[in-house]
């Protein structure tokens, strides 16, 4: 298996499918503590990307993971747009022109990513943002990676679980950043939607590996 | 060519409406509207705000040598102006101002329209008191004193006598004319380059407003002021 500009495509793809899937339930969730467009505006999003794919081939991971950025800034509309937008474009600057993604690649590439998302929202670990499954992931791809044992499926899997678990690690969390934070302790007992979209999006990135 | 300005509001409403606004004070200066989704959804869109930059002549490193300030209003229109700035090759001509959108936009073009450069087209935004017409000291530069603590360079006193008094229009004419002045000037105690802190001294006709400057321009400062008051700002 290796990451080339088709895994991308196909990791896109199947991000904009779990976005259709999982629509209801990140409204559902955003309902609870946000403004309930989580769900809307990421399906838009993404289906924006797909749409862009659909018009051209991009030739390199880097060119789809630029690409996803810019289209998500664009139609997204939400704080999630700015926020996966940055993700992506940063891990799109970290892998470059290169043509596929190693191990060591995909965990920089994340964590540009989390990077990316810290810098822009200014939030930090525990504030029941995205950044708590992000994280995360980075942690775990990075000693997936450096073990040496992974092939670049195991860190995608490492890192999708890891995300995984960082989502379901902000149910009890008091949210200090976003709208959710208006809410002050009524928002402990609810996951928070960007965490969970985020772990869709990793664990997307293993589908399109399989 | 002044400074240009760019809007990004969740509302294209908002944006058109607060740059309709500003336009009235600052007819010569550039404001484009960045507002709502790409679909006319609340939001706010990298593309329009990077259309807007670009038709401000801020795009891919042509910045001009004027420059461009961006008003945002709720925290993801910041965080989609940030983006747009990571997109540019060359964002240094480009600031974002952290000032609320309707107020901070009528100063900021008061200041644009009077000459002001980026820097001080930004603090004029941001309502810097009595910083609005300098460039930010270089670094490592010392912190300015307190402007009242040197006695002023000029003086003056003048009796407002237009029927309105120091309305919006004449705070605009005043504020935005010392902006482009290398002088610090307060009338009343208020800073003279801030368009609000004019209007809120209420004064009306008969008020006596006098006028303190310091700096390279501080006569230039006083006359200006005195010879628009005197004049009635050209109003009844």
């Amino acid at each position: 298996m290796v990451l080339d500009a088709n895994w991308a495509v196909k990791w896109l793809t199947l991000c904009a499918q779990a976005m259709a899937e999982h629509r209801v339930e990140l409204i559902e969730l955003d309902r609870a503590i946000g403004d309930s467009d989580h769900g809307e505006n990421m399906d838009r999003g993404f289906q924006a990307v797909l749409a862009k794919l659909g018009e051209s081939t991009p030739e390199t991971p880097g060119a789809a993971l630029k690409m996803t950025a810019m289209t998500l800034m664009s139609k997204v509309g939400g704080a999630a747009g700015p926020l996966y937008g940055t993700a992506f474009l940063r891990a799109a600057t970290a892998l470059g022109d290169s043509a596929e993604i190693d191990p060591a690649a995909w965990a920089g590439a994340l964590q540009a990513a989390r990077d990316g998302i810290v810098a822009r929202g200014k939030a930090e670990s525990g504030d029941k943002t995205m950044v708590d499954a992000w994280t995360p992931a980075v942690d775990a791809a990075r000693a997936a990676a450096d073990g040496g044992s992974a092939d670049v499926l195991g860190v995608l899997v490492a890192a999708a679980e890891a995300a995984e678990a960082g989502a379901v690690s902000t149910d009890p969390m008091i949210a200090r950043k976003g709208r959710a934070s208006y809410l002050g302790e009524r928002s402990a007992g609810h996951r928070d939607p960007g965490a969970v979209s985020s772990a869709l999006i990793l664990r997307a990135a293993v589908g399109a590996a399989a | 060519m002044t400074v240009s300005i760019v809007v990004v509001s969740h509302s294209e409403k908002i944006a058109d409406g607060a740059v309709e606004l500003a336009a009235q004070m600052a007819p010569d200066v550039m404001i484009l509207p960045a507002g709502g989704t790409d679909d006319g959804r609340i939001g706010t869109s990298l593309e329009k705000v990077l259309a807007a930059l670009e038709k401000a002549g801020s795009q891919g490193g042509g910045t001009g040598p004027e420059g461009t300030v961006v008003l945002t209003d709720l925290g993801s229109a910041v965080m989609t102006a940030e983006s747009a700035l990571e997109f540019l090759e060359n964002p240094a001509g480009v600031l974002l101002a952290d000032a609320p959108l309707v107020e901070g936009l009528v100063a900021a073009a008061v200041a644009a329209q009077g000459g002001a450069d980026v820097q001080a087209v930004r603090k004029a935004a941001e309502g810097v008191p009595g910083a609005a017409q300098k460039p930010e000291p270089a670094a490592g530069e010392s912190e300015q004193e307190p402007v009242s603590s040197a006695p002023p360079d000029f003086t003056g006193d003048f009796e407002l006598v237009n029927q309105a008094g120091m309305h919006a229009r004449p705070a605009a004419k005043v504020a935005g004319g010392l902006a482009s002045l290398d002088a610090e000037v307060t009338i009343n105690g208020a800073d003279g380059a801030s368009m609000t802190g004019l209007m809120t001294l209420g004064a009306g006709k008969g008020t006596v407003l006098h006028v303190e400057a310091w700096g390279a321009d501080a006569e230039r400062a006083v006359e200006y002021v005195g010879g628009l008051v005197e004049a009635g700002f050209g109003e009844p």
